[in-house]
């Protein structure tokens, strides 16, 4: 616990130790724009004050009207349009690789609200203000909202995103080194915003199967869900042998949904959000849109354990 | 304001009509901005908002599109003649007559809100209709056709005092002022156009 | 008869149409609220001088910082150069009677007042503490505080945006003296032009916005909240199709002023005048097209963010072309280092410093990590208080003497203009380390290892608020006992130098000619020399 404090409070350190597979790669461009920005602005500033030596008035120097000078000034708009496409590559095909989860990446289920957060791991182990990963494990967040937007922030991973009401965001990242790091919620959401804040424990794969069997006993999330499933009466209409005619949930999350009009999306978990919440607005096609909403009935919790058991493949 | 007695000459190329158009370009943004809110909309609730724009009352937003376009057809009448010394006693009659038709609007527009006030489609508590986004069709819907009121009530209200002083001839009610008027007046009859169809006409092929 | 003297009663200043009156009048309500905005902004600093809050409370916090960015936004830095040196300059530039529409232009400070009072009556109710921001839903659904009245003086205020935009765009066109072409103008006149053109547009999108809100929260409909069906992103792009375009509002006339004090101080031609005048006009439209570089990590789609990102990068070519344009200036010139020139210099370096910045935040992975972090605070405010701010100060000192016919103590000019400079970068640059190693903005307590770059930050904050006090004095002292200044005591070559100073009711006793060419200055004659 010592030195974590001590590794929490450490002393002057421009960039903060990198701790996830995209950290190095962000560091990267980092320094790389920090060497030419920094060229240019001090270019720039050496350039005033050498001018402003040289032609200080008083000065025994030649001076004269200067004309116009076109190939100058084509060229200091040609450079840095050169230079700007360069740096957008760079930063847009890292950005892109931020939304592409690897598919075996380990599923935390994460609620915010004002002002904590609430965090739920696929075994149904719960923690609030902590989050628990094991090294070397890519891990995928999939997030909502309670109230207003937050933002989960890990500076040490270089990440961030925003947690929206209404939706879910996810957030992809593989821990590179043991340790715990801060956790901020880094959009304004209200009286403690600056109070909503936590820490992401690195453990090794091992120690982290031991944390994670050692809480109390809970059902999975998904456990969790596919009561919630029967509960809620889903089962009645989706299960194979209903006399609703509605379509099987099996293996449904990442499979291309045809819709009613025409429309083919590929169903995620704001797909399954909205068909529990909002069942017309996609419908889909080759079927009576006769399935409720069942919003107001089930919580942000709640909604994350039926995307936890639709996922998980076992449904109907 | 003060160039007629400009002291310094000046460079008189630009219209003087310039001052209206930039007006009407910032007014653009205005009803641009809860347009973008109302696209949003849509491509949100497809349903609640077809659903929603079925109860609008069609008939009576059609009737009032005529009446617009007759006033603006007035109008531009009323400036052909301020601009033809033969014609000019015309001008403010013409003129009345835009101005009463806008008032005729207001009052279709006027049994309209009641209407819906009865239906119980402004959004609230007890608001009618039960899909998504049909409040919020309303909403817009209020807003946006509000919010021509307004304009149109600033019309009306330019082009009467226009009328009384044409008729009274002062020298300020000239045809170039004239112009700026029915400028307005086309804007605001402009702004109803793209509103009827995106308010009314949206879903009922459906 | 010189403007000053046409009246002296209190009535005879709150009706007049005179642009120059007007100016004086906005001159001072805008003082005011930047001091206004002064104090909330020394309370932050002095509460972030510890990790802990122990200053005020939590809700206190939030709503000093909500204070501090709307103030400064919209009751000081918008309107400062536009309706302070726009309203004095742009007739006097153009050699114009006054401005098109001279009452418009009253009225327009009269609704900038009324907007102003309505602020000043929601914080002194409680205040609000959604930032300046109002991101919903927060403001519409959670703050307990006085959104609705706040978002009802912004309102109110965009209204005197609109109508002095309007007014300036129809006076450029029709006012000019005869024969004064565009590409003869000065470029604060380009500028301004500009500035007045996104002002126009862009504003009514904000009053849209703010009306949206208002109805959300006082009828529970949803536009933006998703519990009853809106969605909150509509609102940030709403928000940012005007504030994104607000801050090239902000910086555009800035620009404009450093355009017009650089060449007179360093009697050069302004270099490339017509890649100027384009570069204007560049990031005027541009800037019109990126406002989602705001919302990186909010959840739009990623090829959203990718199209942003890349016109951010755009933007900032014109930018460039300004920044080398004013250095290249200096070349050969004969360079005098007077306050106004000093503010100018170090608009130019501390500009560049953060639009440099800017590009940090433009590149889309690098902005996930530094998004709302303080590296984002620091970006700002070398662009609006190290940049538009420094400049508003040097070009109130460049026409102080034209507008009062008194010079400022130079020597007092030049010490304040220094303080503020390392003041500034004192106080600012911490910041950006702070960003980098992570340190979330809005946060009202911190961890402890955040503490030493905070305490220096607070620390510089002081010899700033030392820089932007001085001038306070001074400059009231000069109106008594400063030397009189004579029609154009920097020998500079504007049409606003060839009328007396303070300048006649009517501006110019004879209709000014109109030089030849703009910026017709020439460094192998020493000054002193008549033209
Ligand atoms: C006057 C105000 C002003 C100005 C002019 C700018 C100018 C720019 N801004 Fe800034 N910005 C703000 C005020 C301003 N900004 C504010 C207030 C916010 C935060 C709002 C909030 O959240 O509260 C913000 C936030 C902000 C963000 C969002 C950050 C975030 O919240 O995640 C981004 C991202 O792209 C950005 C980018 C830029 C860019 C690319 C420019 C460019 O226009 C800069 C161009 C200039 C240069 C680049 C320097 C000179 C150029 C050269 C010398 C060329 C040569 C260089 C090379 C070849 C490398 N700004
Ligand atoms: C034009 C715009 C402008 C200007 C000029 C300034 C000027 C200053 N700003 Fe501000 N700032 C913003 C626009 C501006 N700011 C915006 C938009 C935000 C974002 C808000 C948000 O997040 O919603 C912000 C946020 C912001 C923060 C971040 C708060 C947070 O995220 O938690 C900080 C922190 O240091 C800060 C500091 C300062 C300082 C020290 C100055 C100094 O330059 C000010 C110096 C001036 C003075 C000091 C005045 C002198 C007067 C006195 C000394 C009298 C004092 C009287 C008493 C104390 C009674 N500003
Ligand atoms: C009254 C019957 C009924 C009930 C109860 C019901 N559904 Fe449905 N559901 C349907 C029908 C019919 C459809 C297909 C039409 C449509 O998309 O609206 C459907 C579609 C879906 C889809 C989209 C399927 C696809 O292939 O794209 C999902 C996901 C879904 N339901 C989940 C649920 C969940 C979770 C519950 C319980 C909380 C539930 N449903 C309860 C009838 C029902
Ligand atoms: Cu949650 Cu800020
Ligand atoms: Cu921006």
């Amino acid at each position: 616990m010592n030195d974590t404090d001590a590794r929490l409070s450490a002393t002057f350190r421009l960039l903060q130790q990198s701790a996830s597979s995209i950290a190095d790669r962000t560091d990267l461009l980092f320094t790389g724009m920090l060497l030419l920005t920094g060229a240019i602005a001090l270019a720039i500033c050496a350039t005033i004050v050498v001018f402003c030596i040289r032609y200080r008035q008083g000065a025994r120097v030649e001076r004269g009207l200067v004309g116009r000078k076109l190939g100058l000034e084509v060229g200091w708009t040609l450079v840095p349009l050169a230079l700007f496409i360069g740096l957008f590559v760079w930063a847009g095909h890292d950005f892109v690789r931020l939304y592409q989860a690897p598919e075996d990446a380990l599923p935390v289920y994460v609620v915010a609200k004002q002002w904590m957060w609430k965090l739920q791991h696929r075994n149904g182990r719960r923690e609030i203000n902590e989050l628990h990963v094991p090294l070397g494990q890519p891990v995928r967040l999939v997030m909502s909202s309670q109230d207003a937007i937050h933002s989960f922030y890990v500076p040490a991973f270089r990440l961030k995103q925003d947690v929206l009401p209404g939706r879910f965001t996810g957030l992809w990242f593989t821990p590179t080194q043991l340790g715990e790091f801060h956790l901020f919620c880094a959009e304004y959401c209200g009286t403690e915003h600056s109070r909503m804040i936590g820490r992401v424990v690195v453990m090794t794969p091992a120690d982290y199967a031991r944390w994670l069997a050692s809480g109390p006993q809970e059902p999975s999330l998904a456990q969790y869900g596919f009561a919630l499933f029967r509960q809620l009466g889903c089962s009645g209409c989706h299960a194979a042998g209903s006399t609703v005619h509605a379509p099987s949930l099996a293996g449904l999350l990442g499979r291309q949904v045809h819709l009613q009009d025409g429309r083919t999306v590929v169903a995620d978990e704001n797909y399954v959000r909205d068909s529990i919440l909002l069942p017309r607005k996609d419908v889909v096609a080759g079927f009576a849109p006769v399935m409720p909403s069942f919003a107001g009935q089930v919580s942000e919790e709640d909604i994350q354990a039926l995307v936890a058991y639709l996922r998980a493949g076992a449904a109907p | 304001m003060n160039t007629a007695a400009h002291p310094l000459g000046g460079d008189r190329t630009a219209p003087r009509t310039l001052g209206m158009w930039v007006f009407i370009a910032s007014e653009l943004l205005f009803f641009g901005a809860l347009l973008a809110a109302y696209l949003a909309g849509r491509l949100h609730w497809p349903h609640g908002f077809g659903a929603a724009s079925r109860h609008t009352h069609v008939v009576l937003g059609t009737l009032n599109t005529a009446v617009l376009l007759t006033s603006s057809a007035l109008v531009a009448l009323a400036v052909a003649c301020a601009r033809h010394h033969a014609h000019r006693r015309w001008t403010a009659r013409l003129l009345w007559g835009t101005a009463s038709l806008g008032l005729v609007f207001l009052a279709i527009k006027g049994g309209e809100y009641a209407m819906e006030w009865r239906e119980h489609l402004f959004p609230g508590p007890a608001f009618a209709l039960r899909e998504p986004g049909a409040q919020l069709f309303f909403m817009l819907y209020f807003f946006m056709t509000g919010l021509h009121a307004v304009h149109l009530v600033c019309g009306i209200a330019a082009v009467a005092v226009f009328a009384r002083a044409i008729g009274a001839r002062r020298a300020w009610a000239d045809a170039e002022r004239l112009d700026a008027v029915a400028l307005y007046w086309h804007f605001v009859d402009v702004v109803w156009i793209f509103l009827y169809p995106f308010l009314y006409l949206v879903e009922r092929h459906a | 008869m010189s403007y000053l003297d046409d009246g002296h009663t209190l009535r005879s200043w709150l009706t007049s149409t005179d642009h120059k009156r007007i100016a004086i009048l906005y001159s001072i309500a805008i003082t005011a609220f930047f001091f206004v905005g002064g104090a909330a902004a020394t309370l932050i600093r002095l509460e972030l001088a510890t990790p802990a809050g122990d200053l005020v409370s939590h809700t206190t916090y939030n709503k000093l910082f909500t204070a501090h960015g709307i103030i400064m936004v919209w009751l000081f830095l918008i309107p400062s150069i536009p309706a302070v040196l726009g309203n004095f300059l742009v007739p006097l530039m153009i050699g114009a009677r006054d401005l098109a529409y001279p009452r418009l232009n009253l009225l327009s400070w009269y609704v900038y007042c009324a907007g102003g009072l309505v602020i000043l009556v929601a914080l002194a109710l409680g205040g609000v503490d959604t930032g300046w921001t109002f991101y919903t839903p927060y403001s519409t659904m959670f703050s307990n505080s006085w959104v609705t009245v706040t978002l009802t003086g912004v309102f109110i205020v965009g209204f005197s945006s609109i109508l002095t935009g309007l007014n300036f765009i129809v006076t450029v066109h029709r006012e000019r003296a005869p024969g004064l072409g565009w590409f003869r103008l000065p470029l604060l006149v380009w500028a301004l032009y500009a500035t007045s053109v996104m002002l126009v547009l862009a504003t009514p999108v904000l009053a849209m916005t703010t009306l949206l809100v208002i109805a959300e929260r006082l009828m529970q409909i949803g536009v933006f909240d998703p519990a009853h069906g809106g969605d909150p992103l509509l609102f940030q792009h709403l928000f940012w199709f005007y504030s994104h375009p607000a801050v090239y509002i902000m910086v555009l006339p800035a620009m404009g002023v450093v355009s017009e004090i650089v060449p007179c101080f360093a009697r050069q031609r302004i270099f490339g005048y017509r890649f100027m005048a384009y570069a204007i006009l560049g990031i005027a439209s541009i800037g019109f097209l990126v406002w989602g570089h705001h919302m990186f990590v909010s959840g739009q789609s990623v090829a959203a963010s990718l199209v942003f990102s890349l016109l951010s990068f755009l933007v900032a070519i014109p930018s460039g072309i300004k920044v080398f344009n004013w250095t290249a200036t200096l070349y050969k010139g004969s360079i005098r280092f007077d306050a106004p020139m000093l503010y100018a210099l170090g608009f130019v370096g501390l500009f560049t410093i953060g639009g440099l910045t800017g590009l940090f935040l433009a590149s889309l992975s690098l902005d996930v990590h530094l998004t709302d972090t303080y590296f984002v605070v620091s970006h700002f405010h070398y662009i609006m208080v190290g940049g538009a701010v420094m400049t508003y100060f040097g070009g109130l000192h460049f026409w102080w003497p034209k507008a009062t016919g008194r010079m400022y103590p130079e020597t007092w000019g030049r010490i304040a203009a220094v303080l503020v400079f390392l003041g500034f970068n004192f106080t600012f640059f911490p910041q950006y380390i702070l960003g980098v190693q992570g340190m979330p903005r809005r946060y009202h307590t911190y961890p402890p290892e955040f503490q030493v770059l905070h305490l220096l930050s607070s620390a510089g904050a002081v010899v700033l608020a030392l820089g932007y006090l001085l001038p306070l004095f001074y400059f009231a002292w000069s109106l008594r006992h400063g030397r009189v200044a004579g029609p154009n005591p920097f020998e500079a070559k504007g049409l606003e130098w060839h009328t007396p100073s303070p300048p006649p009711t009517h501006n110019f006793d004879t209709p000014p000619q109109p030089p030849e060419r703009v910026y017709d200055y020439d460094p192998t004659q020493p000054r002193g020399t008549p033209a």
